[in-house]
């Protein structure tokens, strides 16, 4: 094995890094604003709005990620959607991460203690003073492990934009490849790279919901 | 605009590849599922070795995206002399990624047990061979039905990765219905229609088991 490979393409492998962190990033801040935007929706919406988001959360869980791709990138253009590769991984990735997102806020939500809603209902706040002094900051915090847990599988997800040619960092390794005929110690790279990578964000996380979960922590 | 024939046209290709999907998918579990409790029982050991061999599989294994790990494989075969179709490489990945989901969850569901069943296992003179196979796994099985339909549901869909390697499932099918009458929207529908269909199967037969074997 010649490792001299990586010094060769590594500003390419260094820009689809990049790229998957952007990628990953924006996927979740996306999909977890939709996510939100459906959860409350359901909350509030009537019968309809109801039905219509959960047909929408089973839609888009109960088909694969690549064919929801596939869909948005080749079936498209056909009715009049032409995106350039990034911008469609971008909303796909969105789109796939929304129905997950959804459902974590939405058992989130129904973990707020009624006692808190009903006494911000008697001092007279709005339903949207509700949802933002209330329901998000009490929610979010039982929320955060799943949430965590969830943008770590997305950042597994992003690999599959390289099959629509976005240049993140598997399309690059596949470029490396082909060119120089190392298929093996590129992915088997590739793989030793995701599972540091996805092991640090775990205890990145966990430390996050450490810090953030301290007051629940009864002082001894 | 969109064609419904075409739409129509693109179901019986695709419904033929789907047993590729179903074989890659349920032998994938079903290989886990051994796979897992091997590695589920190196987790629980006393022994400090095996269980971080067991750690280490399950970190490895959850922490790398599929699509890599099936190339590693596929790539990797061949050069350790092994020289297989696709399909075998596309199983293998399938078993051994589903073999770490199932061995945690297997452990989480032994680990929820109370530990008063254990005891009283023992308390009545049971072996331990016993309480195992009357007391915690019947249990702990049942408690697991449903994560692991749920784990065979996300198997379905990530079966469509192993389009990449050639292996001519669902996916790969409608990539080439697509290829062949140019309309993409309508092979791909199809193609999400279909897997909707699987997976929707596959919840219905989740609730009955749950149901029948709620504990």
């Amino acid at each position: 094995m010649d490792l001299s490979i990586f010094s060769e393409y590594g500003p390419r492998l260094l820009s689809g890094f990049r790229l998957t962190i952007i990628c990953w990033l924006l996927g979740t801040v996306f999909g977890a604003a939709l996510g939100l935007l459906i959860a409350v929706a359901q909350r509030y919406g009537g019968r309809a709005v109801r039905w219509a988001l959960q047909t929408y959360i089973e839609l888009i869980r109960g088909t694969p990620f690549l064919v929801q791709l596939f869909l948005l990138y080749y079936g498209g253009p056909m009715i009049g959607l032409r995106l350039d590769p990034l911008p469609a991984g971008l909303l796909g990735l969105t789109i796939y991460g929304s129905p997950y997102f959804a459902e974590i806020f939405r058992s989130a939500f129904r973990a707020v203690p009624l006692g808190l809603i009903e006494a911000g209902r008697a001092i007279g706040m709005t339903e949207m003073a509700i949802v933002r002094r209330i329901l998000l900051p009490v929610g979010l915090v039982s929320a955060l492990p799943a949430l965590i847990n969830f943008s770590i599988i997305l950042t597994k997800e992003t690999v599959i934009l390289s099959i629509i040619t976005v240049p993140e960092v598997m399309y690059q390794t596949q470029y490396m490849a082909t060119m120089t005929f190392t298929y093996l110690e590129g992915y088997f790279a590739l793989a030793l790279f995701f599972w540091v990578f996805v092991e640090v964000i775990s205890r990145l996380g966990r430390r996050l919901e450490r810090r953030i979960t301290r007051h629940l922590i009864e002082r001894t | 605009m969109f064609s419904l024939s075409t739409f129509l046209d693109a179901f019986w290709p695709l419904t033929m590849a789907a047993r590729y999907t179903l074989l890659v998918s349920g032998l994938g579990i079903a290989l886990g599922l051994v796979i897992g409790a091997f590695v589920c029982v190196l987790a629980l050991s006393k022994s400090r070795p095996a269980r971080i061999a067991a750690a280490i599989w399950v970190s490895y294994l959850r922490g790398v995206p599929m699509l890599v790990q099936l190339l590693v494989v596929f790539f990797l075969l061949p050069v350790i002399g092994i020289d297989v179709p696709a399909i075998v490489a596309a199983v293998m990945t399938t078993a051994i990624v589903a073999s770490a989901y199932i061995s945690e969850i297997w452990r989480g569901a032994i680990m929820a047990l109370p530990k008063g069943q254990t005891e009283a296992a023992i308390a009545i003179g049971m072996a331990p061979r016993h309480s195992w196979t009357r007391i915690i796994l019947p249990q702990a099985v049942a408690l697991s039905i449903p994560q692991l339909i749920n784990e065979l549901i996300l198997l379905v869909k990530a079966s469509s990765l192993v389009s990449v390697v050639g292996v001519m499932e669902i996916t790969r099918a409608s990539q080439a219905q697509a290829g062949v009458t140019f309309r993409p929207l309508e092979a791909y529908l199809a193609a999400a229609c279909l897997y909707l269909a699987i997976n929707l199967c596959l919840a219905a037969l989740g609730r009955w088991l749950e149901h029948r074997m709620a504990v």
